[in-house]
């Protein structure tokens, strides 16, 4: 019986590279999302809400919820679950709606 | 395929999963120029999900079921010259003049990069499946807890689970599916916890008889829930999930026949995650948008309304699939070629091709299959009694974190009774999501129970689209879409401006990137 995914459907990816979550090595396959590099970790949070600054990470998993929200090499908003992680990501937790920067 | 940029295509077919390759395939076929667009950047839509090549699956056929129909329609789709059009997340679809349709799309992994297009076309088959319904409990926003189907399509491309120690809870037949491919993967599944009762079903045996693929699937389910020691609770439900910053367990308890939990039935247990979801609800905002008419379905929501041939009941308009009601992958399949069929028969001028053997025998499977699907729908449908397990600070709105405290508030004490009216009281509806988390929920509320009705919003742009793109399209009809969106796209984008905007008033602020967040 098969102990993970890759196992179930003989998975043989290229070599893992590394993206981080603020600033956080984490081992990400090419061919996965964002989200899925980060749950493959253990990790399920990578944003605070807006009013509540509560933890929330992928939920829908397709792009509906806008729950995984992430702050991908600097730029906010962006759907953790559809967005190829590629060598290098920087993601950062998004707190709120992640324009602080613009604030007055 | 056209010969020129200005030249439409014959069909633009939106969304490549079964019910879109197939009518895609089908009038490619039969000598139609076809665009396929789709988000995705591989074929297959949310049921034939597949890893990236890049990963290397051997056997993705492991997580999936009647995988040849799929590699089928790949083969078919390979050997045609349909304009595949992938990571195309269409907003609108408008008329032009002359008989010709308008499909607008950003572009991107995320629609956040990159090029928005126009793609045009003489027929337009709507394909866009369904998103999973959900209701909301106490602490179901913490992180831990996915959609049933969420963890389903992480797994299936992206080869990761949610948790090692995963309870799957909710209603519909997708949570045994669900189940068996999670514990396939190696988690360990304590229960799945199933709001309805099967024995729904046995109440239409004929129904059941005349659909053995249905029971043959079930059956292939239940035996790997078996082999992995997966215990199906029916007549329950998650009411409660605890820890602070994830999940470290869930109570379960009995319902009545209304859904109302069982006082003092609560059993807790441990898990790190938890899948959930409450059936399906078909994706039609393209079609609404331009007044194609609805039907309701068994279990509360909203279909298109289609007649013999998949054709809406705008002229020039077809849907097949999840769009006109859940059915699943092979019903999609068969409306598919339904849809595709008719449409070559009507611009080819050839109404015999419509008249075939082969589409009376598609229109008796559909048929077929379409009584199953309505006996699905009635026997997983919401009872009332769902909302005694809210508390009054669980958020009912995951976007706005409005809670059902204050939804309760805006229908008791301030006397909304609608969706629509509790969303401009309490901003439940208002955000990134455009309701599609709390809509089902918000409009049962304010219905105050019974079953669930349908949100009857139209939502002009089906997903968030920059200012920028709005403002690039330049013609008068971009403008008259640009206007009426408004809302849509401010709503989308997370900015606080919600008096202007049910105004409708264009918001005269965009920042420097050209987005309309703030």
């Amino acid at each position: 019986m098969a102990r993970t995914p890759a196992e179930l459907v003989g998975a043989q990816p290229e070599p893992p590279f590394e993206i981080t979550l603020d600033g956080r090595p984490v081992a990400a396959l090419t061919g996965q999302s964002v989200a899925a590099a980060l749950w493959a970790a253990g990790i399920l949070a990578w944003r605070t809400t807006r009013v509540g600054g509560r933890p929330r990470g992928a939920f829908c998993g397709i792009g509906q919820c806008y729950d995984c929200l992430a702050t991908v090499n600097g730029e906010p908003n962006r759907r953790a679950c559809l967005v190829p992680a590629r060598p290098g990501d920087a993601i950062t937790t998004q707190e709120g709606h992640g324009r602080a920067d613009l604030s007055v | 395929m056209p010969t020129s940029a200005s030249e439409p295509y014959d069909l633009a077919v939106i969304g490549a999963g079964p019910a879109g390759l197939s009518g895609a395939v089908t009038a490619s076929e039969s000598g139609l120029s076809v665009a396929l667009l789709d988000t995705s950047g591989q074929v297959g839509g949310q049921f034939y999900r597949h890893p990236a090549p890049a990963l290397g699956a051997v056997r993705p056929e492991a997580l999936h079921h009647d995988w040849s129909a799929f590699t089928e329609l790949c083969r078919r789709q390979r050997a045609s010259d349909i304009a595949h059009l992938a990571g195309h997340h269409v907003w609108a679809v408008t008329r032009e003049g002359g008989g010709v349709w308008a499909v607008h799309a950003v572009t991107g992994a995320d629609g956040d990069g990159e090029r928005p297009v126009c793609v045009r076309a003489r027929a337009v088959l709507l394909a866009t499946g369904a998103y999973e319904r959900q209701l909301p409990f106490p602490a179901w926003t913490l992180p831990g807890v996915v959609g049933a189907g969420g963890a389903q399509a992480m797994l299936k491309s992206g080869l990761a689970l949610p948790g090692r120690r995963v309870v799957v809870a909710g209603s519909g037949p997708l949570l045994l599916a669900v189940a068996s491919s999670l514990a396939a993967a190696g988690a360990r599944v304590p229960a799945v916890v199933e709001a309805s009762g099967y024995l729904r079903y046995a109440r239409h045996p004929r129904v059941l008889a005349a659909n053995p693929h249905k029971l043959a699937e079930a059956a292939t389910h239940g035996a790997a829930l078996l082999r992995h020691g997966v215990r199906v609770r029916t007549r329950s439900a998650v009411i409660q999930v605890h820890g602070t910053e994830r999940v470290e367990a869930v109570t379960v308890a009995r319902l009545d026949p209304s859904w109302r939990p069982v006082q003092g039935s609560g059993r807790r247990i441990e898990c790190d995650a938890l899948a959930v979801g409450h059936g399906l609800v078909p994706q039609i905002e393209l079609a609404t948008t331009v007044g194609c008419a609805t039907r309701r379905t068994a279990d509360g929501t909203t279909a298109l309304a289609l007649d013999d041939l998949q054709e809406t009941s705008v002229s020039g308009l077809w849907a097949a699939g999840e769009t006109g009601g859940v059915g699943g992958a092979q019903l999609a399949q068969i409306e598919g070629e339904l849809a595709g069929t008719a449409i070559t028969a009507r611009l080819l001028g050839r109404p015999r091709l419509a008249r075939s053997g082969r589409v009376d025998e598609l229109c008796h499977h559909r048929d077929r299959m379409r009584v199953f699907a309505d006996v699905m729908a009635a026997a997983h449908a919401a009872g009332p009694g769902w909302a005694h397990w809210l508390t009054d600070d669980t958020d009912v709105c995951r976007c706005e974190e409005v809670t059902a405290g204050r939804v309760r508030e805006a229908i008791d004490d301030l006397g909304a009774r609608d969706a629509r009216t509790v969303k401009l009281l309490t901003r439940a509806g208002m955000g990134w999501c455009q309701g599609r988390m709390c809509g089902a929920a918000v409009a049962c509320l304010a219905a105050g129970g019974g079953a669930v009705p349908p949100p009857d919003e139209r939502r002009p742009l089906a997903v968030p689209v920059p200012l920028g793109v709005l403002g690039a399209l330049g013609s008068p009809q971009g403008a008259a879409v640009a206007a009426e969106g408004a809302e849509a796209v401010v709503v989308a984008e997370g900015l606080r401006a919600a008096e202007a905007t049910e105004r409708g008033a264009v918001p005269d602020a965009a920042d420097p990137a050209g987005k309309a967040d703030g």
